[in-house]
């Protein structure tokens, strides 16, 4: 944790395709995992990845964004950008941990939602908000950790948690730095400012109150010791399990609205004399 | 003595729709869609909406309640709530001022209780001139704040949604602009109340993304260009041309994303039918 990056560093280290990844995750923390496919009414989206695991003995479910390793599973996962079909698979889930009183764990590392055509006549935007609603009001604990990228809308489709948890050199923004170049400054090479002034580290966030908690990554980051990672990331996970285990679902879920309430709150300015 | 507040208020609104209602340059104006003039007067005349072929132009927020409310039920809620600048991001004080200056307005988005054919309810409306009707934390607030308003005084709420996406400006803080508007309509819904949700041109970005999306009534206006990622963006994505019509009201009717497409003439009577038909304590 000694070394200091730039913030287009650490976006570097957010992208390292040997970070691990939610599959290394689940073989790494989770046991029994059974994978739950579909969105019910008329696709599998394998950029998400959902299903029941057991984590110390007890089931959860888990769901997070997929990327893929190699060229064919990027393709398949759409490197790692869901359509609506993918949100609403992860809402299924989700209902269906509130049903069977299983915490969720979701796991999230996405460029973003995909805009694309088919996306957008199947309403991707629908799907978001959908889960925003549906997440702010489930009755099991829900515990979001950003472990790469997470970007825009996208990422905040799996990230309404009782507590959100950051690995220490993740990101976490509005959208790409690249895109916010090129929307603000029509120059997508002025990535690196942008990163900057986006304030996308995990360190920005704490201290804007948007996320909870820093994982800490070894030295140079998680895929230089993915070990000693997943190891910080069990005993997270299982640090704020407990913590959550013991609160009533109507204290947690008040909780976790006023959380949320009192991002980006504005008193009102004094009347002017 | 009520008749006379009521009065004021009636003025007051009218004063500031006039000034919405202001349409900048010559006598006579282009139509961007069938290219045909028409007089300024005759457009202003008729709800902003070309007499040759329905364009619907955008309009300010405060013009667009007027035009929906009954006269004199207006009354504003967190007038006091200004425009924040959570990052102390380079320049954009001085922006947020200017568009102040120009609009009138203190942030995107104007809220308030009226009535609409008797029924009392919350309404507010997204203004496009203020930075593109983005999402700040100001407009992430003040939407709250109306939800919030809505559940204590166990009302209706009407959202007219006119928004680019996200303010890119209050970065992260925009973002969860989407979980808090969105958590606040969970309560809402909780509550057995209504929403309608109204998306008018253009509705993208983070707002489709969240309270934009969720309404138990979802109402469109003519011609209004509705989706998360912009066409441009799609464009680029895909690398071919999109086909006509794509994301427009009329496309989301028809895939299911809206209950009905209403024009802006007909947009108070609507409104109220569905206020009467959620009315409370109705016998048979």
């Amino acid at each position: 944790m000694s070394t200091t990056y730039t913030a287009a560093e650490v976006v570097a280290i957010a992208r390292h395709p040997q970070r691990p990844n939610i599959e290394d995750y689940i073989s790494g923390l989770f046991t029994d995992f059974f994978e739950q496919r579909g969105d019910r009414s008329c696709r599998e989206d394998a950029a998400i990845l959902g299903g029941i695991a057991r984590f110390h003995g007890r089931s959860v479910t888990v769901i997070g964004t997929r990327k893929g390793r190699t060229l064919e599973e990027n393709l398949r996962c759409n490197f790692g950008m869901p359509g609506p079909e993918g949100y609403r698979k992860a809402l299924r889930l989700m209902k269906q941990a509130e049903k069977f009183h299983r915490p969720v764990i979701t796991f999230i590392d996405t460029p973003g939602a995909y805009p694309g055509l088919q996306a957008e006549e199947r309403g991707q935007g629908e799907a978001i908000a959908r889960n925003l609603m549906e997440m702010s009001r489930l009755s099991v604990p829900i515990l979001a950790i950003i472990t790469g990228e997470g970007n825009s809308g996208g990422a905040l489709a799996l990230g309404v948690g009782d507590r959100v948890l950051m690995l220490e050199n993740a990101v976490y923004a509005i959208l790409s730095p690249e895109g916010f170049a090129s929307i603000l400054w029509k120059d997508a090479g002025r990535s690196a400012e942008a990163s900057e002034l986006m304030r996308l580290r995990s360190s920005d966030l704490l201290e804007l109150g948007v996320i909870d908690g820093i994982i800490p990554e070894p030295e140079g980051g998680a895929h230089l010791a993915p070990a000693i990672a997943m190891l910080q990331v069990e005993q997270a996970i299982a640090l704020h399990l407990a913590q959550l285990d013991r609160e009533s679902a109507k204290t947690r879920t008040a909780a976790r609205y006023e959380k949320f309430r009192k991002m980006g709150a504005i008193a009102p300015e004094k009347e002017k004399q | 003595m009520n008749d006379i507040f009521a009065r004021r208020r009636a003025r007051l609104l009218a004063m500031r729709a006039m000034r919405d209602n202001y349409i900048p340059g010559d006598r006579l104006l282009t139509c961007p869609t069938c290219g045909q003039e028409s007089e300024k007067k005759a457009v202003a005349a008729n709800l902003s909406v070309c007499p040759h072929c329905g364009y619907h132009w955008p309009i300010g927020a405060y013009y667009r309640l007027s035009t929906v409310l009954d006269p004199g039920s207006f009354r504003e809620l967190d007038t006091r709530l200004g425009a924040g600048d959570p990052l102390r991001f380079p320049d954009y004080r001085r922006k947020l001022e200017s568009a102040q200056r120009k609009t009138g307005l203190s942030e995107a988005v104007v809220t308030a209780t009226g009535t609409i054919h008797g029924h009392k309810c919350v309404i507010g409306a997204l203004d496009s001139r203020f930075f593109m009707g983005s999402m700040s934390t100001a407009v992430g607030e003040k939407i709250t704040r109306a939800i919030e308003y809505a559940v204590k005084a166990k009302l209706p709420l009407i959202l007219f949604s006119a928004s680019g996406g996200a303010r890119m400006q209050e970065g992260i803080l925009s973002l969860m602009q989407m979980a808090k508007t969105s958590a606040a309509l969970a309560r809402l819904d909780d509550a057995g109340l209504l929403f309608i949700s109204v998306l008018t041109d253009p509705t993208t970005g983070g707002v489709t993304a969240s309270f934009a999306s969720l309404g138990d009534i979802m109402l469109a206006e003519p011609g209004a260009l509705i989706g998360f990622a912009g066409p441009r963006v799609i464009q680029q994505t895909i690398g071919e041309t999109l086909p006509e019509g794509f994301q427009r009201a009329e496309f989301q009717l028809e895939h299911g994303f809206v209950d009905a497409v209403v024009p802006r003439a007909q947009m108070r009577d609507t409104l109220g039918q569905l206020l009467l038909l959620h009315r409370k304590g109705g016998r048979l």
